[in-house]
């Protein structure tokens, strides 16, 4: 009878033991203070912060090292204006036609199609409709520069995703998908 | 306490096994249902036909029951005048700078926004697409039947599968008792026929003799310490590893639907991957890129969610709430909330990486280390991130040396001095301390 109790005791002890992992909770650690950093971590909380957060705005004026400033205001007149008199600041060393590809493939094609023919998979699929083909629109790369940075109609901003090199390279490229439709 | 090595792989595996053994029992119908379109009612056109150039033209801006970017269009034909929408939709602007009455009242009812022009469709195209937004509203029916279906079916399986372990527990018990009932007849026959049922002569219970076997104690106390040296190494070594870490989010975002099913690069939201050191958490107004316009999932994506008790409608809407959309105004409210993402993969202080180099310049590919990102419901911790696993990628990953002029030359050098066509990252100095611990 005893040892019937040992063996119950000892099957629950290892019950207990095993069962208590749970995969939404973060494992143990030998040492925290080396894992955890003293000063404020990437998406961090710290007192520090007025909201606690870690995340914080630039101060207000701050500019982005290499940045040039965009005046033309996200209106029809300003897309209008774009698509007249802007035109790429890129020079001939800073044009990458691969690097616009590739980009184009990740941001665009999504929706636009890799052909820039208005057939992505998520129009394929039917979640996005009336994406029209480059071949329909008149675009120029002033035209393209503004849309990738403040959006149209049902297409959002991509200013955050892409810096501005970035965009006037991926304005390039849809610029040579146009003209291959 | 946590998982020990291998110790839980037992239970895991009745448990598994006793799972798959349940839903392989259960089965899902799912009925097909087809919606049938409509007859076109007497508007003239095709609308069919109308449909499809509704969908390629209008839908970037319009639907048929909800304001989007424009107005919502069902039954648009009966509120204007036919040879005013032919002008209206072929080129809007025009008809706004002749000072046309109907036209300035739409415009300014729609906070001015500009309609693109549409000069390339016919009159006959523009009939078929009124015909498609002429067309009543379907009833919702279909979809409650769909959803029905499912769930009475899932109902159906889990009653049928308690049925048959309750029809074998029942037939185990009458078996046992049949035994004991067998039993004790015999004994009584026996007794009536005046045999002596034979008891077992008492022997030296099997622990005493155990004890008695010198040999025997040896060995199992080695076997135990073995066991026992092998289970705590196990658990010391996990102590502080992630691994599966699968915490609940605040907003039940599905890599499966966004990553997979819909094929989105991983880079269209953690773009900061391509470039810095982290990969970002996506901020909410990359989900309003799209999602502005997707405020409902699709039927047959909605019925996927009750398989994971999700209701992903429900999980859009707490993103319009965070993010201060109102979308039955199309507007932002300007009254947002911080969504508290819980951080999941994160390596100790002590560490440094970068997902730039990793990514744009090593050109690995997400999946190397995050595992199958695009067949998960909820995002978990796929690597162990240990460093023994970092050392065993650096060791066996050849560096992409092509295209790359500005390394060429040491490229060329290093590989004859290792007498080797392709490096590996460890012979570049991937396992030097100073690269990653400083």
């Amino acid at each position: 009878m005893k040892s019937l109790y040992k063996i119950v005791a000892i099957a629950g002890f290892t019950f207990m033991v095993t069962s208590c992992h749970d995969d939404a909770k973060p494992n143990y650690q030998f040492f925290p203070n080396m894992y955890e950093a003293v000063p404020y971590e990437t998406y961090s909380e710290h007192e520090v912060f007025k909201n606690g957060k870690e995340g914080q705005l630039p101060a207000p004026g701050t500019i982005k090292r290499g940045f040039v400033p965009f005046e033309i205001p996200n209106t029809t007149e300003g897309y209008a204006l774009a698509k007249e008199t802007l035109k790429s600041p890129l020079d001939s060393l800073s044009r990458n036609p691969e690097n616009g590809k590739a980009l184009f493939n990740i941001y665009c094609a999504i929706c636009h199609g890799e052909k820039g023919d208005g057939k992505g998979n998520l129009v394929k699929r039917e979640k996005f409709l009336g994406v029209p083909s480059y071949k329909d629109r008149v675009i120029t790369e002033g035209s393209i520069y503004f849309v990738e940075t403040y959006g149209l109609n049902s297409m959002g901003s991509h200013a955050n995703q892409l810096t501005q090199e970035e965009r006037w390279q991926v304005a390039d490229y849809v610029l040579k998908l146009k003209s291959e439709l | 306490m946590k998982k020990v090595g291998n110790h839980k792989s037992f239970s895991r595996i009745f448990f598994s096994l006793a799972l798959t053994l349940s839903f392989s029992l259960s089965v899902f119908s799912q009925d097909s249902t087809s919606v049938d379109v409509a007859a076109a009612p007497a508007t003239g056109g095709n609308a069919d036909a109308g449909k499809a150039l509704f969908n390629a033209n209008c839908a970037a801006c319009h639907a048929l029951d909800k304001v989007m970017t424009g107005p919502a269009l069902r039954g648009v034909a009966d509120k204007y005048d036919k040879e005013f929408l032919y002008k209206w939709i072929k080129n809007n602007t025009e008809l706004i700078k002749a000072g046309d009455p109907t036209a300035l009242k739409i415009y300014n009812e729609n906070g001015q926004k500009a309609m693109t022009i549409f000069p390339q469709l016919s009159n006959t195209d523009i009939d078929n697409i009124l015909a498609y937004t002429s067309q009543p509203k379907p009833e919702p029916v279909v979809a409650a039947t769909v959803v029905d279906g499912n769930g009475g079916s899932s109902n159906d399986s889990g009653i049928s599968n308690n049925v048959i372990l309750g029809a074998l527990a029942l037939v185990l018990t009458m078996l046992i008792v049949m035994l004991f009932l067998v039993n004790n007849v015999l004994t009584k026959i026996a007794k009536a026929n005046g045999i002596e049922v034979q008891k077992d002569s008492k022997s030296l219970p099997i622990w005493k003799a155990f004890i008695k076997n010198q040999f025997l104690l040896v060995v199992t106390a080695i076997l135990f310490l073995l066991f026992a040296a092998y289970f705590a190494y196990g658990y010391l070594m996990q102590v502080g590893v992630d691994q599966g870490y699968e915490p609940i989010q605040p907003i039940h975002y599905s890599h499966r639907i966004h990553a997979g099913d819909n094929g989105i690069d991983c880079k269209y939201c953690h773009s900061a991957a391509r470039v810095g050191k982290h990969s970002n958490i996506p901020s909410l107004n990359v989900c309003m890129n799209c999602h502005k316009n997707i405020s409902e999932v699709a039927e047959e994506t909605l019925a996927e969610g009750n398989e994971y008790g999700v209701n992903y409608n429900n999980e859009i809407q707490k993103l319009y709430n965070a993010v201060g959309w109102d979308k039955t105004t199309q507007t932002y409210t300007g009254k947002t909330e911080p969504v508290k993402w819980i951080r999941i993969h994160n390596l100790p202080d002590f560490v440094y990486f970068n997902h730039s180099q990793h990514v744009t310049v090593a050109g690995v590919e997400c999946q190397t280390c995050h595992g199958p990102v695009e067949e998960m419901e909820i995002m978990r911790q796929h690597s162990s991130l240990t460093m023994g696993w970092c050392i065993n990628c650096h060791r066996e990953t050849n560096v992409k040396v092509e295209d790359n002029a500005y390394y060429a030359k040491i490229h060329e050098e290093l590989s004859k001095k290792y007498g080797v066509e392709k490096l590996t990252a460890a012979q570049m100095g991937g396992l030097e301390c100073g690269k990653c611990h400083y």
